[in-house]
C-alpha cells in the first residue's frame, strides 16, 4: 500500500504525458504521429502476428551473448589488472584510450570484419560493456579495505584463499555495479547496431517501420518496449545487489 | 616464566616529505609466557606502529623482535592482530569467519571448531548471521573467537574496544578475561583507557610521546576479578596518569 502510494506521483507524470501526447495529435490534426491508442493497436497487430516475439528475441539473444562474452573477459581481466600492478600499468592507458569511443564508431569496423550477420552488433556489443566491467572490477579489487587483506595474512592463508575467499568476494559488490552498468550500455547498443542492418531485433523493427510505409505507431511502440525491457533487465540486476554475500557494501 | 616475547632496542622512523619522523625510538621490553601486558600512551605516540612491528606487519628499521627466541619476520596465526575497526570478513557468515583461519584442519572439523567458539563468546544462534545483521559488541565478540579459533599463542590488541559504548567495553573486558581464564595466551594490549589496562593486564607500560620509549613499568598485582573501585586500583590509576602528564583533578 505504501508502495503504491509512492509510485503514485510517478504515475501521474506519465499518465501527463500520454494526455499531453493525446491531446497534441488532436490539435495539429497530424496525419503521420500516431495517437497513443494507434500504438496499442499497432503493438497488438505486431503481437497477434508474432514478429514482436521475433524481434525481442532476437535482441536479447544479441545482447545475451555479447554481455556474456564481455562479463567472461571483463571481469577476470579486472581482477587481474587489479592484483598485479604491473599488469595494470601495461594496460590500463590503452583501456582508457578505448572506453570513450562511442560504440556506434565501431559500426563501420564491425561490419568490415564480421559483416551484417549477428556477429557484429554481438561484437559491438562486447566492445561496449567489456570496459566498464574491467573499469568497475579493478576498481574495486583496488579499494579493498586493507584491514580485510592484513586479517587474511594474519591467519597465513595460502595465495589461491586469499584470493578466492577474500579479493573476489570483496570485489563482488563493484562487480556486479559493472555488470550492471555494462548491461545497460549493452542494450542502448543491441538497437543501435540493429538500425544499420540485419532483418530482426527491435532496432530493425523500428527503422523497418519507418521506412516500409511511415508506421509511426510501430515505430513509438519499438520504443516503448524497448524502454521496459531496459527496465527488467536493470530490475534482474539489481536483484544480484540484494544477495546477502553483497549487501553489506550497499547497505544502509 | 619462560619469555615469549623479547624486543631489543626497537627504532622505528617513516619519511614524509624528505623528512624522517621517528616514532619509535629505543624500546626494549620482555614479555613472559602467558602474561598480559598493557601499553598505554598518549595519542599518536606511536603505539599502533609498536604493536604493527611486534606483530609482523612493518619491520623495524634497527633492533630485534624474537618470539619465542625466534626473530619474526611476517605476521602468521601464532600471533593474531585484533584493531580497534575490526576485520570481520562482511561477505562471509559468523559461522565462515570463524572457519577462516582453519587451514589445516578438515571440514567436518572445521565447523565443530567454529561452533565451539561462537558458544564461547555467547554467538550460538547466529553461526549464519552475516556481520552486517549483528551488532557493535557482538561483532567484537566474533572477532575475539575468530582469533581464538586457531589457537594463537600470542594476541595482540590494539584497543581492541574503544569504538564501543562504556557499557559494552566494560562487558568485554569481562568476557575476555573469562575466556583468557579457560585458555591462557600471552596478551599484548594498547590502549589509550587506563583503567581498561588496570582492569585486565598483569603489568602496564606507559609510553612517552612520540618518538616514543618506555617511560615508567607498573605491575598490577591485584588478583582477579578486580574492583575498579577499590582504592588500590584508583592509586595506580592516578600514578599512571600523572606519568602520562594528566592532572589527577582534570580528569
Amino acid at each position: 500500500m505504501n508502495q503504491l502510494k509512492r509510485s503514485l506521483p510517478a504515475l501521474a507524470v506519465i499518465a501527463l504525458l500520454l494526455a499531453t501526447w493525446w491531446l497534441a495529435v488532436f490539435a495539429t490534426q497530424s496525419v503521420i504521429f500516431p495517437t497513443p491508442w494507434q500504438v496499442v493497436t499497432g503493438t497488438v497487430e505486431l503481437i497477434k502476428d508474432g514478429t514482436l516475439w521475433m524481434h525481442i528475441g532476437a535482441s536479447l539473444l544479441r545482447v545475451g551473448i555479447g554481455f556474456s562474452l564481455a562479463v567472461l573477459v571483463g571481469v577476470p581481466l579486472g581482477l587481474w589488472l587489479g592484483w598485479v600492478r604491473a599488469a595494470y600499468d601495461t594496460l590500463n592507458p590503452l583501456f582508457q584510450i578505448l572506453r570513450p569511443i562511442s560504440p556506434i564508431a565501431w559500426i563501420p569496423i564491425a561490419i568490415l570484419w564480421f559483416g551484417v550477420g549477428n556477429a557484429s552488433p554481438i561484437y559491438l556489443i562486447f566492445i561496449s560493456s567489456v570496459f566498464p566491467m574491467i573499469v568497475q572490477t579493478t576498481s574495486g579489487v583496488h579499494t579493498i579495505e586493507k584491514r580485510y587483506l592484513r586479517a587474511a595474512e594474519n591467519f597465513g592463508v595460502s595465495r589461491r584463499t586469499l584470493f578466492r575467499r577474500v579479493v573476489i568476494p570483496a570485489t563482488l559488490p563493484q562487480i556486479i555495479v559493472g555488470m550492471r552498468v555494462g548491461l545497460g550500455v549493452a542494450w542502448l547498443v543491441v538497437v543501435a547496431a540493429e538500425m544499420i542492418a540485419l532483418r530482426s531485433g527491435l532496432g530493425y523493427l523500428i527503422i523497418d517501420s519507418r521506412n516500409a510505409g511511415n508506421r509511426y505507431d510501430l515505430v513509438i511502440s519499438g520504443m516503448i518496449i524497448i524502454g521496459l525491457i531496459g527496465l527488467l533487465l536493470d530490475a534482474l540486476m539489481r536483484m544480484l545487489e540484494g544477495l546477502k554475500s553483497v549487501r553489506w557494501r550497499y547497505a544502509h | 616464566m619462560r619469555t615469549k616475547i623479547e624486543l631489543k632496542s626497537i627504532r622505528k622512523g617513516f619519511v614524509t616529505n624528505q623528512q624522517t619522523l621517528q616514532v619509535v625510538e629505543d624500546v626494549s621490553l620482555n614479555v613472559a609466557d602467558g602474561e598480559f601486558v598493557a601499553i598505554v600512551g598518549p595519542s599518536g605516540c606511536g603505539k599502533s606502529t609498536l604493536m604493527n612491528m611486534i606483530a609482523g606487519f612493518f619491520q623495524p628499521d634497527s633492533g630485534s623482535i624474537l618470539i619465542d627466541g625466534v626473530p619474526r619476520t611476517k605476521p602468521n596465526p601464532k600471533g593474531i592482530l585484533i584493531s580497534q575497526h575490526g576485520s570481520i570478513f562482511p561477505w562471509l557468515t559468523v559461522q565462515q569467519n570463524l572457519m577462516f583461519g582453519l587451514n589445516d584442519h578438515a571440514n567436518a572439523d572445521k565447523q565443530g571448531v567454529a561452533d565451539h567458539y561462537a558458544a564461547m563468546v555467547g554467538l550460538k544462534g547466529f553461526e549464519n548471521s552475516y556481520p552486517h545483521e549483528l551488532s557493535g559488541g557482538m561483532l567484537k565478540r566474533v572477532e575475539l573467537a575468530r582469533a581464538f579459533a586457531v589457537k594463537p599463542e600470542i594476541l595482540y590488541m590494539d584497543e581492541p574496544f574503544s569504538a564501543l559504548d562504556a557499557l559494552m567495553n566494560l562487558r568485554m573486558r569481562n568476557e575476555l578475561l573469562r575466556i583468557l581464564a579457560e585458555e591462557r595466551h600471552t596478551v599484548m594490549l594498547i590502549t589509550h583507557d587506563v583503567e581498561e589496562a588496570i582492569h585486565l593486564a598483569d603489568r602496564i607500560m606507559v609510553l612517552s610521546p612520540r618518538p616514543t620509549k618506555i617511560q615508567a613499568t607498573f605491575e598490577v598485582k591485584l588478583p582477579h576479578p578486580r574492583k575498579l573501585t577499590s582504592p588500590e586500583v584508583q592509586q595506580l590509576r592516578v600514578a599512571i596518569l600523572s606519568e602520562l602528564g594528566v592532572d589527577r583533578n582534570a580528569d
